[in-house]
């Protein structure tokens, strides 16, 4: 028990370091450059993908035996879709203002590559309890991978942080801009692989497979 | 009539570009920029099959689903149309085409799951356009995602050469070469207000 407690942790913090979603495995990169103006959209997004993907992870691992393997990628389609459409009328009319910045890209997480790769990848081979685990591991890393890009981006951009101002100016305005969303990810990407490289001894390039997906 | 589909296709293809303002098939964009002739290759098979899955998910969605307030399950049938679709295309591409297949079959499968194509038949409904309307927002999106590739890939041959140093190889450098080009698209907003 103390083993299988051990390896829960090691899934969750897995997602968050060693296979983060955005910064080390490049996966579904399109909303963490699109929705990151600001800390609270990118928390807000971050909570969406974090539910679609441990929802979607543990309704795989139950079916996973059903499931015929020669349709396996539309059955999960269907299940992330019908996940994403939940979340999209939850948000549609419970956060009305930020649904109206980003209601496009909540209805696209329904194609993220790094929610069906889990489904693919762990969930349709693994226990549920696990399953879930992970997807919320993985779930966390990207929430945090947002919250860090638009916590850049906010405050190089607009001088404040999650709304409060702080610097009371824009220092960069170009940060809050489309531009400057490319800027804050090439440049954390590259900070995490310099942190890897110098204090870990790694090699800057990551372990799983599925790199550069679609 | 034919002003207003200018605009939208002008709009589509520079102003709200799917890559440089809207951030969409960034994956695919990052992935296939390597090499020159595969971004041809891609940018042709992406424009097709959007202005395609556009026609076909406007015709179901007006004709179809709105008719029984169906609204509500768009997400869910557009995926399905476009996954359809594409699974048509490559089969009917393997028997009738051979030669076009072997150059296109790769990114055909890729193209499912792929946000960039998902999301025409979605602005498209939210945006409540016509027929022709929608097929031009394919167009000109296609035309506009061809024209990040091409550029991406011209500029990223010559990265090759370059001495990038070693924490932003690879992926961090494109990012940040990809910031450079959305600045400079930055200049075209404003020329058509929507």
């Amino acid at each position: 028990m103390a083993e299988n407690k051990h390896s829960l942790l090691k899934l969750i913090t897995n997602g968050i370091f060693s296979e983060n979603p955005v910064f080390k495995l490049a996966l579904s990169l399109c909303p963490a450059v699109a929705v990151t103006t600001s800390v609270k959209n990118g928390f807000l997004m971050g909570v969406a993908v974090l539910f679609v993907m441990t929802m979607v992870n543990i309704t795989v691992s139950i079916f996973r035996k059903l499931i015929n393997p020669k349709v396996r990628i539309p059955a999960y389609i269907l299940i992330i879709a019908t996940y994403v459409s939940i979340t999209d009328m939850v948000m549609a009319a419970y956060a009305r203002s930020a649904y109206k910045e980003m209601g496009l890209y909540i209805q696209l997480i329904v194609v993220f590559a790094i929610i069906i790769s889990r489904a693919e990848l762990f969930a349709s081979k693994n226990r549920v309890v696990p399953s879930a685990v992970d997807g919320f591991g993985m779930g966390l890393g990207f929430l945090g991978a947002l919250v860090l890009v638009g916590a850049v981006r906010e405050f190089a951009g607009k001088g404040s942080l999650a709304g409060i101002s702080i610097i009371g100016a824009n220092p960069i305005l170009m940060m809050v801009l489309p531009a400057g969303g490319f800027f804050a990810i090439g440049l954390l990407m590259g900070l995490f692989n310099w942190i890897e490289v110098k204090y870990f001894g790694g090699t800057g390039g990551s372990p799983g497979g599925g790199h550069g997906g679609h | 009539m034919f002003k207003d589909l200018g605009t939208i296709f002008i709009a589509s293809a520079i102003i709200n570009n799917f890559v440089f303002s809207r951030y969409l098939g960034l994956c695919i964009f990052f992935g296939v920029s390597k090499r020159m002739e595969t971004a041809v290759g891609m940018s042709m098979t992406f424009t097709s099959v959007m202005v395609i899955s556009a026609a076909l998910s406007w015709l179901v969605y007006n004709l179809v689903m709105l008719p029984v307030h169906l609204g509500f399950l768009k997400i869910i049938v557009f995926i399905g149309i476009v996954a359809g679709f594409v699974q048509a295309a490559d089969t009917i591409l393997k028997k009738t085409n051979p030669v076009l297949y072997h150059k296109l079959g790769i990114y055909l499968v890729l193209i499912t799951t792929n946000c960039i194509i998902l999301a025409v038949p979605v602005i498209n409904a939210d945006e409540k356009y016509t027929f022709m309307q929608s097929l031009t927002l394919g167009l000109g999106s296609g035309a506009g995602f061809s024209l990040a590739l091409i550029i991406m890939a011209s500029i990223r041959e010559k990265l090759e050469l370059a001495n990038v140093p070693k924490p932003f190889q690879g992926m961090p450098i494109a990012f940040i070469v990809t910031g450079l080009i959305a600045l400079a698209f930055m200049g075209f907003s404003g020329m058509i207000t929507m």
